[in-house]
């Protein structure tokens, strides 16, 4: 057994081990962190298959940003466990088929490869000369620069979205005009008066 | 590791790769304790203070005695903790500071691994840097370091999308994301002057800044701002785990002067390609650099009042995301037209 057969088989376990806890732990805090530690491990597979651009960005952006705002939120909100086990007959059966459709599909896949031993042989393989993320750029700017546009599109209407449903605009609150701040003078700030003795101004 | 393997074989790669790695922990640990102490130090003078000047000639070993103290004190955990999480944080800041100096070439090929993603790697790295403040403010079961850590998170990952702009740009100068070829690319004829520092000074005023507020070095350490949240996150800290968050915080600082350092200071190379600077070790003029850099860090602590926290969150999305975002495609532009891009 060679040594990547080795992390493959201890990233995997990792990896499902903590996929289980993320069901199973009863707190959500606790499901969040094994979701993280699963992404990692994710990772680790990632970069056993040579695609480490793949790796960083998984980390970068699920570990380092998707997963942070996640935790955020499951710490704000206060769940109630025995609410939320309440309705846990009623949507059984949904889940049931939901699971279900997921396994047939993922078995679909797995099939492939009994039917068609050759279908692997599809995928295009890299040109070992050039580094990941080269191979990547080239692609992805070139013949999938549509595709690539569009995701960028729909994630920038999300995100419009997201913020025109929070804003409110308050008028009874100080707000700080930093360049109105910047842009006072000496005159404008200051005015220097004789004051008589005890009269005042 | 890759070229050991094939000369040595894997057993005694592995070996030397350990050796390697613990070489550079202990350099690392050494140099952390006396940043620590030059901190308070320069912190001192400027306040006309002495700052440590007790243990050893001119308090030198007084970091050495703060590690004896904080090792012989008891941990305490508050009853309403979260054991497991509450022990796991400090665990998380200082295993992921250390982790990010596997890439981080501290002369020509001496790196414990030369990946192709380097910088990838340390943005991934650091982008983690903020779990153990999470986790440490929330297993607390406490309101200061809740808040402490509910103000990090947005602060950490508000100023990681400038950095990572910044690294863009002088990525697209280099056209590679390996951090060897980032110092060699800045080999020129001008000696320092043709360090990145300079054809792109406002993305490094712009990367020191924004390391400032990563790191939650003052003027940013709104974190554990002592005046209005007592320590913040590490409120319910003490002994060895309080001295593990320290030395993660202090290892996360080196790494980014480190990190200023290769890609804008030009690495391992001497000022000048001129006799009395090559003939100093790449190493040292390493090291030299990284201490300019922190020497920036404390003056900066020193100097600057805290901002408030909605300053904080102006500067980083309305003044430095703009301004990176558009030198990103200024640089990529100006690259490009004048095909000066590194080319294939």
């Amino acid at each position: 057994m060679s040594v990547a057969q080795i992390f493959f088989y201890l990233f995997s376990a990792v990896m499902i081990g903590s996929a289980v806890m993320v069901i199973v732990a009863r707190n959500p805090v606790h499901s969040v962190l094994f979701l993280i530690l699963a992404f990692v491990n994710a990772a680790g597979l990632f970069l056993l298959m040579g695609a480490e651009f793949l790796a960083m960005i998984l980390i970068v952006v699920y570990v380092g940003a998707v997963a942070v705002l996640f935790l955020f939120v499951v710490m704000m909100l206060d769940v109630d466990f025995a609410e939320l086990k309440q309705g846990f007959a009623k949507h059984l059966p949904l889940g049931i088929i939901l699971g279900l459709i997921l396994f047939i599909e993922l078995a679909m896949v797995i099939g492939t490869y009994l039917v068609s031993p050759d279908a692997t042989h599809s995928i295009p393989t890299l040109d070992p000369s050039v580094s990941n993320t080269e191979a990547l750029g080239r692609v992805l700017y070139t013949d999938y620069i549509y595709y690539f546009q569009t995701a960028g599109l729909v994630l920038l209407v999300a995100m419009i979205g997201a913020i025109v449903l929070t804003l409110h605009h308050r008028t009874n609150v100080k707000r700080q005009n930093i360049a109105a701040q910047v842009a006072r003078t000496k005159e404008t700030a200051m005015d220097v008066r004789k004051v008589a003795p005890g009269q005042g101004l | 590791m890759a070229d050991d393997i094939a000369s040595y074989g894997w057993a005694l790669a592995l070996g030397i790769t350990i050796l390697k790695s613990l070489l550079l922990l202990v350099a690392l640990l050494v140099f952390v304790a006396f940043i620590l102490l030059a901190d308070r130090k320069i912190w001192a003078a400027v306040q006309l203070r002495r700052g440590p000047n007790v243990v050893g000639p001119f308090g030198l070993f007084q970091s050495f005695a703060d590690l004896l103290k904080f090792i012989l004190k008891e941990p305490t955990i508050p009853a309403g903790a979260n054991k497991g999480v509450f022990l796991l944080a400090p665990l998380v800041t200082a295993t992921l500071a250390l982790a990010a100096w596997a890439v981080l070439p501290v002369m020509d090929g001496w790196a414990i691994a030369n990946i192709n993603v380097g910088v990838l790697y340390i943005f991934a790295i650091s982008s983690l840097g903020v779990y153990g403040v999470i986790m440490g403010g929330w297993a607390s079961n406490s309101k200061y370091p809740f808040l402490g850590a509910l103000r990090s998170a947005a602060q950490m990952v508000s100023y990681e999308v400038s950095i990572g702009f910044v690294v863009i740009t002088v990525l697209l100068c280099v056209g590679s994301l390996n951090l060897s070829d980032v110092v060699n690319a800045q080999r020129g004829n001008y000696g320092m002057f043709s360090w990145f520092w300079l054809p792109l000074f406002p993305m490094f005023v712009i990367f020191f800044i924004s390391a400032l507020a990563e790191t939650n070095r003052p003027p940013f350490d709104l974190v554990e701002a002592e005046s209005e949240l007592v320590a913040g996150f590490m409120v319910e800290y003490g002994s060895t785990p309080y001295m593990m968050f320290m030395l993660g915080e202090y290892v996360a600082i080196v790494t980014m002067c480190a990190l200023t350092t290769i890609l804008f200071l030009g690495g391992w190379l001497p000022p000048f390609d001129v006799a009395p600077f090559t003939w100093v070790p790449g190493v040292v003029w390493f090291v030299i650099k990284t201490c300019l850099v922190f020497f920036m860090f404390s003056m900066v602590k020193a100097f600057v009042p805290r901002y408030r926290y909605d300053q904080l969150m102006r500067l980083g999305w309305k003044v430095f995301l703009p301004i990176s975002l558009f030198m990103v495609v200024a640089v990529a532009g100006v690259l490009q037209f004048t095909g000066w891009a590194p080319g294939h």
